[in-house]
């Protein structure tokens, strides 16, 4: 089975290219299931290699399989190969199994769109990119996928490009992540240079010849490129604009997918991290000041799809945590039980926006639960998944990662437990504003604008249910009970090895904690509870307009950023440009002109005049002549 | 008892000069175009003189190239002539001054 592991990526990438030839064909739903079955089909090859890596012994588990050379210079060969071991098959997995479920959903969902192939093409190029991403041998090989993806997460935010933001944002977000990805191309640098090779387990075998100092930096590179993708300080202001795009790929390339390839880069480096002391700490720091930072910014959202988008940066933040602290299997567990949940969230808000009629504002929402059953059953399931409730997925792994943190140190602990604290706050907020209390959308139209909220269709409430069913189950894969049950720890051990953090904390401390945290989450329901079941007036003392802009980060950039840019190349234009350079080169021509109509009079046209200048020449040359001979 | 050599260089001198004087103040195309005819001549004698003098036979050769040039020259200065009279009453240089910047 593992040598089918090159069709993972090249089904999807098969869909990608019969979707582009025959897509408009098929049209409306053909194009949609014919993307979605080659996802599936990837899905299932991937539970095969899956399967056949299980049967395999620990140190089997790693392979890698070069499929062809790349770049082939004289003696510089660049293979492109696949690296196979249980960290890109756990990643490949929900990847798969992810997207599956939202291009089911897409069927559904993009139904009438005019451009509903194309859709399908984009999402398939994007699921072929992202599993390059992860299954690829080399840092550059990565750095394709990683371009792949991030070049569809453009085209699909500017899906419906008529709309000025769209295209605003798409192009914010391919600028954002550039600034990223200038980080990881010179982080590969670096490691070229000091390596000789981009294969990462030439580069792990040698990581000891780094040097602190080089690994540290090279880490230090690595997580800007991360900080790019994956939405974290400074770099995050892209993802929540990037909600212009159809909802589906808000959920699959904005929430489950592309924005954990930070993540999972820097868990696939671990073996450097283990020799760049001092930058796992910045690492931690930025995920946990993220993680507060974003969910501030949360609760204070009217749109339903940002609330979920800054809660994605949120938690991507304790992804970032953990993986600063050392806790490996608790990243990973993060990234996959968020995927089915905020998956799950960002289908569920489609299926409202669907039900409404392309209605974002929550309130204008309300009281829905009884015209959307489905997705309000299953909302909730993912509401209480990311709120941190046991013995939901969301409540395991992040019980996980504050455990590690706490180990780490208590103030990451207490910035941690800050934002659990606000993220069931803000998530109960929007659970109490869209599905509870009063139905504020009948006031909105009258007459012939009345809207009638209705549930979506089959294959759009399929996706919900098994996303809803994963997000209840999925703390089951690595339940901290005893060793057997850490199914996820056992089965990543082979790639971390002894690099992932032992806890020191005691059972004690470990039950304490785990109190704490439960406390918190309890305290941020209630208090959305008593805040906005009911209530009629907005609290506006908790919602300043300081958070509803976020932090006034965007201006700040702007004032920072753009406008010393602006001011730039005005100058460039108006002053280099129209002065300098247009003036040399028009300097340059009346120059000419004003030697020229001066010297315009020697040519006088008499014959006389210029027989005197050569008889004025000869006798000059004469002399000449005769001074040098009497000399 | 033969002339001396200075006496025909300054003659061919003279001419030379008077020559050049001609092409410079006057004004009729003929007339300029005789004292050319005196300059390339002058210079012809200095040829021969020095030929002479130097008992080297290449100056005389020089000379015939010299007229034959000049024949050729005459040829193609008489056609523009002839041509310029055709279009004008009179042929004075000053007239033909289309060239002027």
């Amino acid at each position: 089975m593992l040598d089918a592991a090159w069709l993972i990526p090249a089904l999807p990438l098969a869909g990608f290219v019969l979707l582009l030839l025959v897509g408009r064909k098929l049209g409306d739903p053909g194009a949609g299931w014919l993307g979605t079955l080659m996802v599936a089909a990837s899905f299932a090859v991937t539970l095969g290699v899956f399967s056949t890596l299980l049967s395999r012994h620990d140190d089997a588990r790693t392979v890698t399989h070069t499929l062809f050379t790349w770049v082939p210079v004289g003696t510089f060969q660049v293979k492109a190969g696949l690296l196979i071991d249980p960290l890109a098959v756990a990643m490949a997995l929900f990847v798969t199994g992810v997207s599956s479920l939202i291009h089911l959903y897409s069927i559904g969902y993009m139904r009438g769109d005019e451009r509903y192939p194309t859709f399908f093409v984009y999402l398939n190029l994007f699921v072929f990119s992202m599993l390059v991403l992860v299954l690829a041998d080399s840092f550059l090989l990565t750095f394709l996928g990683w371009e792949g993806v991030g070049a569809c997460s453009y085209f699909l935010i500017s899906f419906w490009f008529e709309r000025p933001t769209a295209a605003t944002a798409a192009k914010k977000a391919f600028v954002t992540n550039r600034v990223g990805d200038f980080g990881f191309m010179v982080a590969m640098f670096v490691l070229f240079g000091s390596v000789g090779s981009l294969q990462y387990l030439t580069v792990f075998a040698h990581v000891g010849a780094l040097g602190h100092a080089t690994a540290t930096a090279v880490v230090l590179l690595l997580l800007l490129g991360a900080a790019g993708k994956s939405a974290q300080l400074p770099l995050y202001v892209w993802l929540p604009d990037a909600m212009e795009g159809p909802t589906p790929v808000s959920a699959l390339i904005h929430a489950a997918t592309m924005v954990t390839a930070g993540v999972y880069l820097m868990v696939r480096v671990n073996p450097i991290l283990a020799h760049a002391g001092g930058a796992t700490t910045v690492i931690a720091v930025v995920g946990a000041i993220t993680a507060i930072f974003a969910a501030t910014i949360a609760c204070a959202q009217d749109d339903i799809k940002r609330v979920l988008a800054y809660s994605t940066i949120s938690q991507l933040g304790y992804m970032f945590l953990a993986v600063g602290s050392g806790a490996y299997v608790a990243a990973v567990f993060h990234m996959i039980t968020h995927a089915f949940f905020k998956a799950l969230l960002f289908l569920g808000a489609g299926s409202v926006i669907h039900g409404l009629h392309d209605t974002q504002d929550m309130q204008k929402m309300g009281a829905l639960r009884r015209f959307l059953p489905v997705t309000s059953a299953t909302f909730i399931v993912g509401w209480l998944a990311i709120a941190g409730v046991p013995p939901f997925a969301g409540f395991w792994s992040k019980d996980d990662i504050l455990i590690n943190a706490w180990d780490k140190s208590p103030v990451l602990w207490l910035l941690g437990l800050i934002g659990a604290l606000l993220t069931a706050y803000y998530m109960s907020r929007q659970i109490f504003l869209v599905f509870f209390g009063r139905d504020r959308w009948k006031s909105e139209g009258e007459g012939e604008h009345a809207v009638t909220p209705h549930e979506s269709p089959w294959t759009m409430t399929v996706p919900l249910v098994v996303l809803a069913a994963l997000s209840v189950v999925g703390g089951g894969l690595n339940l901290p009970l005893s060793d057997k049950t850490e199914f996820l720890h056992r089965w990543l051990h082979p790639v971390f090895g002894s690099r992932v953090h032992e806890l020191a904390a005691t059972s004690g401390t470990k039950w304490a904690l785990f109190f704490v945290t439960l406390a918190a989450v309890a305290a941020g329901i209630a208090i959305a509870g008593r805040l906005f079941l009911g209530r009629q007036a907005r609290p506006d003392a908790l919602e300043p307009a300081v958070l509803r802009n976020g932090w006034y980060v965007d201006d700040l950039y702007s004032a920072v950023i753009e406008t010393p840019g602006r001011m730039l190349s005005a100058w460039a234009a108006y002053v280099l440009d129209l002065k300098v350079v247009d003036g040399a080169v028009n300097g340059v021509g009346s120059l000419v002109r004003a030697s020229g109509s001066r010297l315009r009079a020697v040519q006088s046209g008499y014959v006389r005049n210029y027989a005197l200048a050569v008889v004025v020449g000869a006798v000059v040359l004469l002399g000449y002549g005769i001074s040098r001979v009497a000399q | 008892m033969s002339v001396p050599g200075a006496w025909y260089l300054t003659l061919a001198a003279m001419l030379f000069t008077i020559g050049a004087i001609g092409v410079l103040v006057r004004r009729n195309v003929l007339v300029m175009f005789m004292c050319i005819e005196l300059m390339l001549n002058a210079v012809n004698l200095t040829f021969v003189t020095f030929a002479r003098m130097l008992d080297d036979i290449g100056g005389q050769v020089v000379v015939f190239f010299v007229l034959v040039v000049a024949a050729a020259e005459v040829v193609v200065g008489l056609g523009i002539i002839v041509a310029i009279f055709r279009r004008r009453t009179q042929a004075t240089a000053d007239d033909i001054s289309l060239l002027k910047g």
